[in-house]
């Protein structure tokens, strides 16, 4: 039986210390206070100082709290009996469903040996042009959603999960908003897809720093049934900005210099931890791993974008209801946008940038200027590829979508044009339709 | 070296810093080891002593330990293994091969595990070279062995200090790395030399005669660097752009198609799935100007982004000690380096951890110094045997937000010798490599003569300005001769700056044929053209553009690029 103690000497944000010996980095503890019992884990010793974050918050904990230390770091039941379970942020069942307690696992594992990855290879059909044509979702991607507070970030989330081909999906809720907890569970429940769902829900109502351990949750149960069941699993996580608030919030407690507008120096390693998760086996399972990350302000510069646009495979800017071409990107598409069709990557090229030509030319306009033939031309496009690529609503298959491409392409321009190498021209521009 | 090895006890847990109490000696920089209740000892590095209290930097996640844990401290600074057999291989920041321990802990990497750098069995066929009786210093030739494509020297150890005279010496045969292949003595002291030895990774390897100035040009077979912004053997540059901007794409392109003997990749603190291409790929990936592949000629140094960052920081010690290695055998090295802002945050990290006072955006007060002193072991040397050898270094920078007046991006570019900014608004459209033809500089010496080059960026400089200044005053508001101007920015950048890396053909353009289309290119700039107007102008150049990527995308001296120059060649003669 381990010692109880009884004597907290400083109570400083969410951080408590206590004087301990024996306690090892990482740890686990239970603080029992007259507003109930939350889970500490140790981050910090000095000598026979034990300091502690407090998930639930320190607000109520007095100098004679009761810790009681576990002897085990956060640990994840990994049984096939997740599926169809829903979890708080520590854990424990929201549902009214019993507490796992078989092969427990620690959460936070070792990162993959590289040596042990594959070449991403699958791509994952989402119904959706501008991301299967113009950034392709491959398996085992790490992709955010980069986007400003109200745009429907968590609709796309729940509409690509619901259209890929996935064996298990992990939803790992930080902050979440209870309407939009309600939504990912009913559009789950109608497309059958919850019983090979695990969800691990933080929301809003929550306290804050209860967010921290959702990512690591979802992502060890992620790697249990890639690596244990070889199936491919999906994991979303909504919204990493709140995580990195939190990191802020205990490095700023814990009196850590700040590197970047109150971000810990570590924002980027830290992130990096979870979304390097993402992966793919030659014989196992994968991990695919899809994120909203709000951005204050609309600023990509803002740390958490930014630091998150460095770690993951691309993202998908959403603005206005719309992904937008530039700054939307998926830098595994050229693994599998080879193996779809021979037009696709010249068409993409082509088709975005002939889009930033139109957007120039829209700037011209809207100063006044005189429209020459080829801004004309460029005009006319760009309306059209926002119609038909850009708008949310189209859904179809990716060689439809190509078609349309070129249909349209056909429909603006001559060949020479649009700057594609004329072999390309003579098997894919479409021929009696654009003669007239 | 075998002296006792001294001890002590964990004090303090910070994240992955320790403070140790200990109570006889210890060494700056020395590896110690924290002996965890399961038994396993977890690599760490001394970085700082107060008094009877040494900071150490474990290598390792620090889960699970405890105040009162013991250290070890082993008395050697933190070193790599240099030997015949670091060709191929893929080690994390400690030069531990992943494939090994791969093999011996499964998907997953397994905390306290270390295996040897290099393979205690293989044999390799070793001739000697300097005969008994002959006196050497550190760095000279005592034999060889075939290693590839590559003669491998077998060197007195770099840390031998003085004359030493060689008093036995084996005969030519197959040995493995620990046989003793020959033994020396100073007058003091009789030693075995062996074909490996250690080197500590924070000291630059300095067996040679001098320094040159680096002056032949390094062929990436890229247009845009070797035409604009050249590189030279022993030279430095960087390639600091926002995410996405195609740092890694083009670091990736140069450690395919760039002319030199041997490529480093430093793999540091970026994205594992990055390494895994270059891993899987370039076992069969052909090297054209050898005939091997390209692995045969590669070192990975992979300790991505969630693999430990005390690690991090190691290994891009580790990757510039091994460059130095195989310059001292007089071969070209390329260093790259993806990316040294990772390297700076972890050293930012181990700062904060220390509790140091910090400089701008809280990196540490001596980043300059740190990063300066990393790209000074790049360089041309003359070796003691006269030969020459060089390590080329390219470091990647992720500048936080993209603004290159961050701290990592102005001290690197206090140091090297060009910079090839990539920019966010030719990435956004898709001009790729998106190299900035304005906003770069390089002090090197380009393969096309400075005059003619000059030209080119005349037109890159005067066409923007146009371009801006169509934004003002509309394109109706422009001369046509202005407009012509513009037009001709753009040719250069659609045609020549703009180069398709996953081409094979438009990929990789050599030394001959960027001579050869540079001056057709620079034939179009000078030709005075009479257009009607600016949409007869802009259709010409459309067309002309067309014809001259139809000539980018075809094999070099080939039927098909005869054809194509010859539909250029007839476009231009109409105007
Ligand atoms: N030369 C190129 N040709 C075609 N596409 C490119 C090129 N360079 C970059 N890209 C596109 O941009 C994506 C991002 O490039 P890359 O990974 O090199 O960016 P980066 O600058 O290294 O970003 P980060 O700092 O996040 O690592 C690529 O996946 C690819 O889709
Ligand atoms: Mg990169």
């Amino acid at each position: 039986m381990r010692k109880i103690y009884h004597r907290i000497i400083q109570i400083s944000g969410n951080v408590i210390t206590i004087e301990a010996e024996n306690v090892a980095n990482g740890e686990l503890a239970e603080v029992r206070s007259d507003r109930g019992v939350s889970l500490a884990q140790v981050i910090r010793l000095n000598h026979n100082r034990v300091s502690l974050q407090v998930f639930a918050g320190s607000r109520g904990i007095s100098t004679d709290s009761e810790v009681r230390f576990l002897g085990r770091p956060m640990r994840v039941s990994a049984s096939e009996a997740l599926l169809g379970r829903i979890f708080t942020g520590n854990g424990s069942p929201r549902d009214n469903g019993p507490q796992l307690s078989d092969n427990m696992i620690d959460i936070g594992g070792p990162p993959v040996n590289p040596a042990n990855r594959i070449i991403p290879r699958n791509m994952i059909r989402t119904g959706v042009p501008m991301i299967d044509v113009f950034n392709t979702l491959v398996e085992s991607q790490k992709l955010p959603i980069f986007s400003v507070a109200g745009e429907s970030y968590n609709q796309l989330l729940a509409r690509i999960a619901m259209q890929a081909e996935v064996d298990v999906i992990v939803l790992g809720g930080m902050g979440l908003k209870y309407d939009d907890y309600l939504y990912f569970k009913n559009t789950l429940d109608d497309h059958g897809a919850l019983s090979r769902t695990v969800m691990f829900i933080h929301t809003a109502a929550d306290p804050t720093v209860e967010c921290l351990l959702v990512p690591d949750m979802a992502l060890a149960a992620a790697e249990y049934f890639a690596t244990e069941h070889n199936k491919r699993v999906l994991v979303l996580l909504s919204d990493m900005t709140n995580f990195c608030d939190s990191l802020k919030e205990i490095a700023i407690t814990m009196e850590q210099i700040p590197s970047n507008r109150g971000y810990p120096g570590d924002l980027y390693s830290q992130l990096a931890a979870r979304y390097e998760k993402a992966v793919d086996f030659e014989d196992a399972g994968s991990i695919t791993i899809l994120a909203v990350t709000t951005m204050p302000g609309d600023d990509v510069t803002h740390p958490v974008p930014d630091n998150t646009g460095y770690i993951t495979e691309g993202q998908f800017y959403l603005v206005h209801g719309r992904i937008e071409p530039f700054g939307s990107l998926s830098r595994l598409k050229q693994q599998v946008n080879d193996k779809t069709r021979a037009d696709h990557r010249t068409l993409m090229d082509t088709m975005i940038r002939l889009y930033a030509e139109y957007k120039e030319a829209l700037e011209k306009q809207s100063m006044g200027f005189r429209m020459s033939d080829w801004d004309q031309k460029l005009l006319k496009y760009g309306e059209m590829f926002e119609d038909r690529m850009m708008d949310l609503s189209v859904n179809i298959p990716l060689e439809e979508a190509l078609d349309l491409g070129w249909k349209t392409l056909s429909e603006c321009f001559e060949p020479a044009e649009t700057g594609i190498k004329s072999e390309m021209v003579r098997s894919f521009w479409p021929k009696a339709e654009s003669a007239e | 070296m075998n002296e006792k090895k001294f001890t002590g006890r964990v004090t303090g847990i910070n994240s992955n810093m320790l403070s140790v109490a200990f109570s006889e000696r210890v060494i700056q920089n020395e590896v110690a080891y924290v002996v965890t209740d399961d038994g396993a000892r977890l690599k760490s590095e001394v970085i700082r002593v107060r008094g009877q209290e040494a900071d150490i930097q474990v290598f390792e996640n620090t889960g699970g330990l405890k105040v009162g844990d013991v250290v070890e401290f082993s008395g050697e600074l933190l070193s790599v293994e240099l030997g015949p057999g670091l060709l191929t291989q893929v080690y994390d920041g400690l030069q531990n091969p992943l494939p090994e321990l791969a093999r011996q802990a499964g998907y997953f990497l397994k905390r306290g595990l270390y295996v040897y750098p290099l393979d205690r069995e293989k044999l390799w066929d070793y001739t000697p070279v300097a005969a008994a009786g002959a006196e050497l210093s550190a760095g000279d030739t005592v034999g060889t062995v075939p290693e590839g494509i590559f003669t491998h020297k077998i060197m007195l150890p770099f840390s031998w200090h003085g004359k030493w005279k060689l008093t036995r010496v084996c005969e030519a045969g197959a040995f493995n790395i620990n046989h003793v292949v020959a033994t020396a003595s100073n007058g003091q002291e009789e030693r075995d030399i062996t074909m490996v030895q250690t080197w500590p990774v924070k000291v630059p390897i300095s067996c040679y005669r001098e320094k040159l100035l680096p002056v032949e040009p390094l062929v990436t077979q890229v247009r845009v660097i070797d035409t604009f912004f050249p590189v030279a053997k022993g030279g430095t540059f960087c390639t600091p752009g926002p995410f996405g901007a195609g740092k890694t794409v083009l670091q990736h392109a140069l450690s395919q198609r760039s002319e030199v003997d041997v490529v480093i990749i430093a793999a540091c603190g970026e994205r594992a799935g990055e390494v895994v291409e270059i891993l899987r790929e370039f076992p069969y990936l052909p090297d054209p100007r050898t005939g091997q592949n390209l692995i045969d000629r590669t070192i990975i140094i992979c300790n991505t982004s969630s693999m430990p960052v005390a690690a991090r920081e190691a290994s891009i010690y580790t990757s510039v000690t091994l460059a130095e290695y195989y310059r001292q055998m007089g071969l070209s090295v390329l260093l790259l380096a993806d990316s040294t802002s990772r390297w700076a945050q972890a050293l930012r990290e181990v700062s904060g951890r220390l509790e140091e006072i910090p400089g701008e955006e809280a990196f540490p007060a001596y980043l300059e110094t740190l990063v300066a002193g990393f790209y000074e072991r790049a360089g041309l040397v003359q070796l003691n045997d006269g030969e020459q050898g060089s390590i080329t270094i390219c470091g990647a920078v992720s500048p936080a937000g993209g603004n290159f007046e961050e701290p990592v991006t102005q001290a690197t570019l206090k140091v090297v010798g060009s910079f090839l900014a990539l920019s966010r608004d030719r990435a956004n459209a898709r001009r790729y490599p998106a190299i900035h033809p304005l906003e770069s500089w390089s002090k090197y010496q380009s393969l096309v003569p400075e005059r003619i080059i000059t030209k080119a960026r005349l037109f890159l400089r005067e066409g923007n300005e146009v371009n801006q200044m169509m934004k003002v005053v509309g394109e109706e508001g422009t001369p046509t001769s202005d407009f012509v101007v513009y037009l001709k920015s753009e040719f250069i950048d659609a045609v020549y700056l703009q180069q398709n890396t996953f081409d094979q053909v438009d990929g990789a353009c050599g030394a001959e044929r960027q001579k050869y289309t540079f001056a057709k290119l620079v034939q179009v700039l000078e030709k005075k053209f009479d257009f009607v107007d600016k949409d007869e102008a802009r259709s010409y150049f459309l067309h002309l553009r067309q014809a001259f990527i139809d000539w980018n995308y075809a094999p070099w001296d080939s039927e098909e690029f005869r054809k194509a120059e010859a539909a250029i060649d007839a476009t231009l003669a109409k105007k």
